[in-house]
């Protein structure tokens, strides 16, 4: 439609201009490819993911646009303000009429300088040891004095001081003011880092900046300032600029926030989980304690047990059993004594019975007795005219003797 | 422990949760005759008040220093 002889008259839809000036731009060679330098401006990070910003300088802007793949990446490298070098290929946004560098590639303006004396002094600093793992401190649970080495006048210590109000406010805090940026913030930094160490002694230290351009937080990357992070004597948190922010301080450090609140969510228990602790304490003493007071009980039962069983009481039950088991004893062998002896005397009693005279008498016998009753048995114990007594079974009679054969 | 214990009201946040973790694994590892149970116990209560005293009341104290070493109070400096 768009012929080179378009006849004069024409009327061309708005749709179909914008989509000619697009193809237009978007085969011309030199607009696929190029770097534009400038400083930028209204940059807008919508929750589509995209990133939105316009290109300028001193005469002219440019409208940007950084599609989410590459926004991702490409992000923590853009502040308003901050001049840089864009890379990308020049299309139309056909709805709103406008040409836009659509942009797959940002570079800090000057950054090469920066950027490589970066990575020289931390590829140094990585050699010397200064960022090992095995130099790093633990930090203290529950810190008394806290230092900070921040700007006096930054929103970072507000926010700084804000946690650690809310979290931990158990704490003491010294803040040793420092420049955070510019050319005097370096030997600020480690005089505050030092003036710490010497006269306050804190259990922690947390030093940092909001965020800033990669200039703002250059000091941060200061071999000084990182060397004094190193040696400080009290742990150090580190809490610079934005979470995709890295600084040497940050390795240097012995623990890396993210942000400068971060920082300080990092140096203090939330005393919310210290109400919970003193909970679960009180439980575990009221748990120890009937624990030991039911012991002492059961031991104490377990005692009187064996104190009943050495008892005077107990002691004369057990005599009076002991008692009443002999006796029983003794009866019985006192009846089994007269039961014997009863025996006996009848085996006497039939042993006597035959040897009774009576019985001889019975049986027709005379029993011969002199004057003294003793039984006459033969001849020699009678003289002619004894007189003798004679026994029959059924009574007795006098005799004298008349004469002897 | 000291045989005389430091009034619980000059410990520190620390030194009375300190104290308290002592007694308890005391309390819970080690026997005691029963009227030293009970002051141990009477003792860990009152460091848990001190503890939950010293949190409800705490506020952030904040100071400045200089770089000679002096101190100057910043509070209500928010």
């Amino acid at each position: 439609m768009f012929a080179s002889s378009a006849a004069p008259g024409q009327v061309y839809s708005v749709s179909d201009l914008n989509a000619y000036i697009r193809a237009l731009l978007e085969g011309n060679e030199n607009l696929m490819s190029i770097w534009v330098a400038g400083e930028v401006s209204n940059l807008a990070r919508p929750v589509s993911g995209h990133i939105y910003f316009t290109l300028k300088d001193s005469a002219a802007s440019l409208r940007c646009v950084i599609w989410r793949d590459q926004a991702r990446r490409l992000s923590a490298l853009l502040r308003d303000g901050m001049a840089v070098e864009a890379h990308g290929a020049v299309s139309v946004y056909e709805q709103g009429g406008q040409y836009q560098l659509y942009v797959d590639g940002v570079r800090v303006a000057g950054e090469g300088l920066l950027y490589q004396e970066f990575l020289r002094l931390k590829a140094a600093l990585e050699e010397e040891g200064l960022f090992d793992e095995a130099r790093k401190r633990p930090l203290p649970e529950l810190p008394r004095t806290i230092g900070l080495v921040t700007s006096s006048t930054g929103a970072a210590l507000q926010d700084m001081l804000n946690t650690l109000r809310a979290r931990y406010p158990l704490a003491r805090v010294v803040l040793s003011p420092a420049a955070v940026q510019g050319e005097a913030a370096p030997a600020q930094l480690v005089a505050a880092l030092e003036a710490l160490n010497r006269f306050v002694r804190p259990d922690v230290i947390i030093i940092g900046r909001g965020g800033g351009s990669l200039e703002d937080l250059w000091p941060f990357n200061d071999e000084r300032v990182v060397r004094a992070v190193s040696a400080s004597r009290a742990p150090v948190i580190s809490g610079v600029g934005h979470e995709t922010d890295f600084t040497l301080v940050d390795f240097a450090a012995d623990v890396r926030a993210p942000t400068p609140t971060g920082a300080a969510v990092l140096a203090v228990p939330d005393r919310a989980d210290l109400y919970e602790l003193l909970g679960f304490r009180r439980l575990r003493l009221e748990q120890a304690i009937s624990d030991l007071l039911a012991d002492r009980r059961a031991r104490l039962r377990e005692f009187s047990h064996r104190l009943g069983a050495v008892s005077p009481a107990w002691q004369v039950r057990q005599g009076m059993q002991r008692l009443d088991d002999l006796s029983l004893r003794l009866y019985a062998g006192v009846r089994a004594f007269l039961r014997a002896e009863k025996a006996r005397l009848a085996s006497y009693t039939g042993r006597l019975a035959s040897l009774d005279p009576g019985q001889v008498l019975r049986r027709g016998y005379a029993l011969v007795q002199d004057q003294q009753g003793r039984q006459v048995g033969s001849l020699g114990q009678v003289k002619l005219g004894q007189h003798v007594r004679v026994s029959l079974k059924d009574g007795a009679f006098g005799a004298d003797v008349t004469e002897i054969e | 422990m000291a045989k005389t214990p430091t009034p619980v009201e000059s410990l520190s946040y620390e030194q009375a949760l300190g104290e308290l973790e002592i007694i308890l694994n005391s309390l819970e590892n080690e026997t005691h005759d029963l009227q030293r149970t009970m002051e141990l116990f009477e003792r860990s209560r009152a460091l848990i008040s001190r503890c939950q005293e010293l949190l409800d009341s705490a506020e952030l104290r904040v100071s400045q220093l200089s770089a000679n070493g002096e101190m100057t109070d910043l509070e209500g400096a928010d």
